[in-house]
């Protein structure tokens, strides 16, 4: 039952319009950025070389396609949240909004399942949703401005990555970055949870996302106590696959830091839902 | 319903409290396979409600619900399985077809999704030719059409119908009406029936319960309750005062309920109605039509009222 239901969570997803809005944004964002970084996109690498200029000479092609999945990544990994909320967001609390949960909670599978097989829906979703990014920002980028070594700019310095040193720091990157949306995805869900329309848990998960940032941000002594446990804190814990040598500790820490987060979340989500009287 | 039918929902002092709003306070009732069980209230009754923790949705406050012999709350998919069911207005996904949504509730229903089922059932209910539209584009009417679909496709014993008839037009009524009847000849289905519309129950149910203000206060044969029961009988006659005076002749003249146009409306008891009539016609007047006045109606807002 288990599976069907997930098959049926796939189908509406697949069948829903909404579910388009965040590939359809993401594809026009990176198109645009490739296309400024392709007609000026030397000015902004010389902007940002210019501080080292005096002590080193840079040779070969910079702005190559490495270079400019890396920039995509970083600048999008931040709006990325809101698009997957627009879905994930939308699992329960769509349902309930449509009127369409009273029938499927009188159907012959236990509630728990019901929202696993959501679940899980959800973070094919937003796999997909990540794959095709990594897809338009690393092969686009790579056909559209050849390849090369990728220069990191970290608050350690410059970082010159080789070329065939960066395949498996974009994989594991990638995997880490996916880990950091599938939180994004099980809070939007548990907020779906208490809702009953489909923009509360939109809004409560970029609500709770920029005032965590906010928090992560301020430099003041209680808060940043408690900085290392925001999810947040952790979102761009991707970046650490793009050092030298790799923070082995840093990372560990982020993704234990990701699944505690994500495992209260779902028992949060399990116990709501489960508990939930069907009113709409 | 013979003593020995067997029992398949048996709800004992159901009790919802949301907070300090009682929605249902003290709700029994019994169902035998074969119903067509008449579930009547006023709206805020407590139908709603009831149906609604019949079927998992609520928990409720205190109370026991067995259906097929077995608890509510530890075997809810044991029981889920055998019942179908429309609760309050049919809601679909509006971007998937009638066909996919059909797909969609029989796959959460344990049972494989069977082409020609599917096609069967939407010819059953009548929207055969508008099984590939988006379920967006559909009346109302043709919503509780396929919300009836979507109660058959796991074949199940127990349907329950939760005000099926709300927002349709008369025809529409009357289609829903006759679905209800099929199903209950055709496919031998027990059927519970939510409304708060008198005559449908009076039409289609062989038992009932009335609730209000969240408390049952009669259940039974609906027509074992109708007959015990006083009527309101109107004689329609060709000589008012002759009748009249006939009936005060017999010592009857305190049946006389009132005088409308050329119709004597009586105060009496089913078993009366052949002497009245034995006597108007033996003493010569003529009687043009006797019709019942006291129905459910009546008999409901007795019983509300009191």
């Amino acid at each position: 039952m288990f599976w069907r239901s997930t098959y049926n969570e796939f189908l509406k997803i697949a069948a829903k319009p909404r579910s388009y809005i965040g590939v359809g944004a993401i594809t026009l964002i990176i198109a645009l950025i490739l296309i400024a970084l392709k007609i000026d996109g030397h000015n902004f690498i010389s902007f940002a070389t210019r501080p080292f200029e005096q002590s080193l000479s840079f040779e070969g092609n910079i702005l190559n396609g490495n270079l400019v999945a890396f920039i995509i990544l970083q600048m999008l990994i931040i709006h990325v949240p809101l698009l997957i909320a627009l879905v994930t967001g939308d699992l329960i609390s769509g349902e309930s909004a449509m009127g369409t949960i009273r029938l499927l909670l009188t159907k012959p599978i236990s509630r728990t399942s019901l929202l696993f097989s959501k679940y899980l829906a959800g973070c094919v979703y937003t796999f997909i949703f990540l794959l095709w990014m990594g897809f338009i920002a690393l092969v686009v980028g790579k056909y559209l401005f050849g390849t090369g070594d990728l220069v990191v700019l970290n608050s350690d310095g410059l970082i010159i990555l080789q070329d065939h040193d960066l395949g498996w720091r974009f994989f594991t990157g990638f995997l880490v970055s996916y880990l950091s949306l599938v939180m994004i995805a099980t809070l939007s869900l548990t907020l779906s949870c208490f809702s009953e329309n489909s923009i509360g848990p939109i809004v409560s998960t970029m609500a709770v996302i920029i005032l965590f940032n906010i928090m992560g941000a301020l430099n003041v002594e209680f808060l940043q106590k408690i900085q290392p446990y925001l999810f947040t804190t952790h979102m761009l814990a991707w970046r650490s696959f793009f050092e030298d040598p790799l923070p082995v500790d840093k990372i560990v820490s982020s993704i234990s830091v990701l699944l505690i987060h994500i495992i209260l979340l779902l028992g949060v989500a399990v116990y709501k839902f489960n508990r939930k009287d069907i009113l709409s | 319903m013979s003593e020995t039918a067997e029992k398949i929902v048996e709800v004992k002092n159901l009790v919802k409290h949301y907070g300090k709003f009682k929605a249902v306070e003290n709700v029994s009732f019994d169902v035998y396979r074969g119903d067509v069980f008449g579930f009547l209230g006023p709206n805020g009754a407590g139908k709603s409600t009831t149906i609604r923790t019949m079927l998992s949705l609520i928990r409720p406050t205190s109370g026991e619900l067995h259906l097929f012999g077995k608890e509510l709350s530890s075997n809810r998919n044991y029981i889920l399985r055998k019942i179908g069911c429309i609760v309050e207005k049919p809601d679909f996904y509006k971007y998937l077809s009638a066909q996919k949504n059909i797909e969609i509730f029989a796959r959460v229903s344990g049972v494989s999704v069977d082409k020609k089922k599917v096609q069967e059932i939407i010819e059953f209910v009548g929207l055969k030719g508008r099984e590939k539209d988006k379920v967006g584009g559909f009346s109302h009417g043709m919503k509780q059409r396929l919300g009836i679909a979507q109660t058959l496709i796991h074949d199940p014993e127990l349907i329950i119908l939760d005000e099926p008839t709300t927002g349709l037009d008369p025809q529409g009524i009357i289609d829903i009406r006759n679905l209800i009847l099929q199903l209950k000849n055709e496919r031998n289905k027990t059927i519970v029936l939510s409304s708060h519309i008198l005559s449908e129950i009076e039409l289609i149910a062989n038992r009932m319960v009335i609730i209000n203000k969240g408390k049952s206060l009669v259940q039974g044969s609906v027509t074992e309750l109708l007959n015990a029961q006083e009527l309101i009988v109107s004689f329609s006659v060709d000589n008012i005062e002759k009748a009249k005076e006939l009936l005060q002749q017999a010592n009857m003249q305190q049946l006389v309920n009132k005088i409308e146009d050329n119709n004597l409306l009586l105060h009496i008891s089913q078993q009366e109605i052949p002497v009245i009539n034995k006597l108007f016609c033996e003493k010569g007047v003529n009687v043009f039509s006797i019709e019942s006045k006291r129905k459910l109606e009546d008999y409901f807002l007795k019983l509300i009222s009191a």
